[in-house]
């Protein structure tokens, strides 16, 4: 690390820091515009615009090509993985606060758009954070706003129920986490990732194996219930279905994007890659003979099979619009894990393919599942109903919104030229290539299941007759915006994949080198 | 026992933590009971003060006195029936024998180590090694230690006391 210089390590928090500006301005526009009609809407412009446009500082301050650099003290890392998610969670934050504008229940409020953009920060820093300090407070100031954002429609019962059970899981698996997370600080003395890989690897520790994987399945339960993998999406349902509409697509993408990122970052870190060749090292944590490695990736294939199924299977039962994607991102979360589950391989591109992978899937999906939302927000706000049913006949209403919703559920489902495709393709590549065949068959087969329920939607905006189909839906410009943006970026991933993966695999690839393996 | 400063100090602090302590159980007003509780942590801050354990002293008034406390007083406030109560707990043997147990017990708990433990078991305090209140302000600013960490902290803490007004807030304030 070296000496501490405050202009070199300014480029590594780039995005932070112009959040944190726009941040204050929004405060002060939030108290001194004048009250009148547009104001809650001027205020959401003035945030969507700057977040897009801070959407571009990752590659104006890029790290240097193929390093993983530590920051501020081993606190965060600057490499061209935490770039790429910084990307996608900006945007996320930007889109979410664009379809909010129209939304009955937080549009008007300035104070929503102020904690969309900490929770952007919060998630911006999450994907890079390489300290147990760092990685808690970052992974709860995602949290903790989203909690808030959830109990956002006081008048709604169900608004307020979703928050209070999002707060008490929530925090719940926090206090796990955090339970976990001073464990590892106590059998090695440091807070920072890599050094905790060196002293769980050093003498101290021998004999304390069972402490270790303790420490990992507490830290494993508090990422799992982040990214809302089974056992731990209780909450998932109820809460997606309750929350606003907007916030339920930020916490689908936002929340999950860096938390998924943290994730890979802590196993990888902490616990160490394979050799990637007969004369390489590895630097996998061996304690008392046993590869640590080797457990994580077991239960996370596990993890990965059940959320996968029990996602897919409970889909085709929902009757509500919010509650199927509920299910829908359960079973999304299951196919990621795979990535994680790959980063076994023992070849560098296998674990680059791994690492690449997740990035990848989380980067097509932010955009699918806000084009998604969006139409939801949009109809509901037309029609007061959210049942799958009532979005029978929506080609006749709306020819361009069941076209965009049409790209998104592709997406979701895995189909070209949608960017789920690729997604999945790279999702199936990576747990092949780590010799896990079986886990990417189970990954194939239920793709096949979910394709029945994202297809069965399709066929009712198409075909199926709707009671009030000579209605047709206004679309404002801000929303017909949103849904082009997003709707041509999905066609853009998912015809040339390759400029996005290939930024992946070198972030990867630097990520891999840094750990020394 | 030598008569200078810290001795002098020490008196004091005592006094305050013992007089808060009688003030906390005979006062027959339950409000006026956690002010006096207020006053014999303050002593008990003081006192670990002259044991040079200066952040345990500032938790105690920060934690102890500025948290717990105010809620104390929070709670006496807020069940009105409690406040205006002037009944006396009348149980005294009971209470006697109870803290007479709890006394012996603290004395021994502090007398036990000081004469009776091993010499080999002890050891002398020192300094080295040892992070202090400088240290721990310096950390959290520090560029090469948890600045970014506590700059972070500030914006969440921020963030969940607007969202906590916005939840908290009368219907009636809406779309201003």
């Amino acid at each position: 690390m070296g000496e501490f210089n405050v202009w070199t390590s300014l480029p590594a928090v780039a995005p932070e820091i112009g959040l944190t500006i726009l941040a204050a301005v929004v405060l002060l526009l939030d108290a001194y515009l004048p009250k009148e009609k547009n104001r809650a809407r001027n205020i959401a412009f003035v945030s969507a615009v700057s977040m897009a446009v801070l959407a571009l500082t990752p590659f104006i301050w890029a790290p240097a090509p193929n390093t993983s650099e530590l920051f501020w003290g081993g606190m965060v890392r600057h490499d061209a993985l935490g770039q790429l998610f910084d990307v996608m969670i900006l945007l996320a934050g930007a889109i979410t606060v664009m379809i909010a504008v129209d939304d009955s229940g937080v549009g008007r409020r300035g104070e929503f758009h102020l904690i969309v953009i900490i929770v952007t920060l919060g998630g911006c820093i999450l994907s890079s954070s390489a300290d147990l300090v760092m990685i808690f407070v970052a992974l709860e100031t995602v949290s903790i706003p989203l909690y808030v954002l959830a109990a956002f429609r006081r008048e709604d019962n169900k608004s307020s129920e979703s928050g209070l059970k999002y707060f008490l899981f929530g925090s719940f698996a926090s206090a796990i986490l955090l339970y976990g997370f001073s464990f590892l600080y106590g059998l090695t003395g440091s807070t920072q990732l890599t050094a905790i890989a060196a002293g769980l690897n050093s003498e101290i520790v021998s004999g304390n194996l069972v402490a270790v994987l303790a420490a990992l399945l507490m830290v494993i339960v508090g990422f799992g219930f982040k990214i809302s993998a089974v056992p731990f999406h209780f909450w998932t349902p109820d809460v997606y279905e309750g929350a606003p509409t907007p916030v339920t697509a930020f916490v689908s993408v936002a929340s999950k994007a860096g938390s998924f990122a943290v994730f890979m970052r802590f196993l990888i870190e902490a616990f160490g890659l394979p050799a990637v060749s007969a004369d390489a090292t590895s630097t996998l944590v061996v304690i008392d003979g046993q590869t640590i490695q080797t457990f994580w990736v077991n239960l996370l294939t596990v993890f990965s099979i059940l959320s996968m199924t029990v996602g897919n299977v409970l889909a085709l039962r929902q009757k509500n619009f919010k509650r199927l994607l509920a299910y829908s991102s359960i079973a999304q979360a299951g196919y990621t894990l795979m990535g994680l589950a790959a980063l076994q391989a023992q070849s560098a591109i296998g674990q680059d393919i791994a690492m690449a992978s997740i990035t990848f899937y989380m980067f097509m999906y932010t955009f699918t599942n806000l084009v998604i939302f969006a139409g939801i927000i949009l109809f509901v706000e037309a029609t007061g109903r959210e049942n799958i049913a009532d979005f029978a006949g929506l080609q006749r209403r709306s020819p361009w919104l069941a076209l965009a919703m049409t790209i998104g559920l592709l997406s979701l489902a895995g189909i070209p030229p949608a960017a789920g495709f690729f997604g999945k393709l790279f999702l199936f590549q990576a747990a092949v290539e780590a010799n896990l065949v079986g886990l990417a068959m189970i990954g194939v087969l239920n793709a096949i299941v979910a394709l029945y329920y994202y297809l069965i939607i399709i066929k009712i905006m198409y075909v199926d007759q709707g009671i009030d189909e000579d209605k047709p839906l206004a679309m404002p410009r801000s929303y017909a915006w949103v849904l082009g943006i997003t709707s041509v970026v999905i066609i853009i991933l998912g015809v040339i994949p390759t400029p996005i993966f290939d930024l992946a695999q070198q972030g990867a690839a630097a990520v891999r080198l840094a750990m020394g393996s | 026992m030598e008569f200078n400063f810290i001795t002098v100090a020490f008196i004091v602090f005592s006094l305050i933590t013992l007089g808060g302590a009688i003030g906390v159980v005979t006062c027959i007003n339950l409000f006026r009971g956690t002010i006096w509780l207020m006053v014999s942590l303050f002593g008990v801050a003081g006192l670990m003060v002259l044991l040079s354990a200066e952040f345990l002293a500032a938790v105690q008034v920060l934690v102890y006195i500025g948290a717990i406390a105010i809620l104390f007083t929070f709670a006496v406030m807020l069940t009105r029936s409690i406040t205006s109560d002037k009944m006396r707990f009348t149980r005294v043997w009971v209470n006697v024998i109870s803290a007479g147990i709890l006394f012996v017990l603290f004395a021994l708990g502090v007398i036990y180590p000081v004469w009776v433990a091993n010499a080999a078991t002890h050891f002398p305090v020192t300094d080295a090694g040892l992070a202090t209140t400088t240290d721990l302000g310096v950390a959290l600013v520090s560029g090469s230690q948890f600045v970014l960490p506590f700059e972070v902290a500030g914006l969440l803490l921020t963030a969940a006391m607007i969202g906590a007004i916005v939840i908290a807030r009368d219907a009636d304030d809406e779309g201003n």
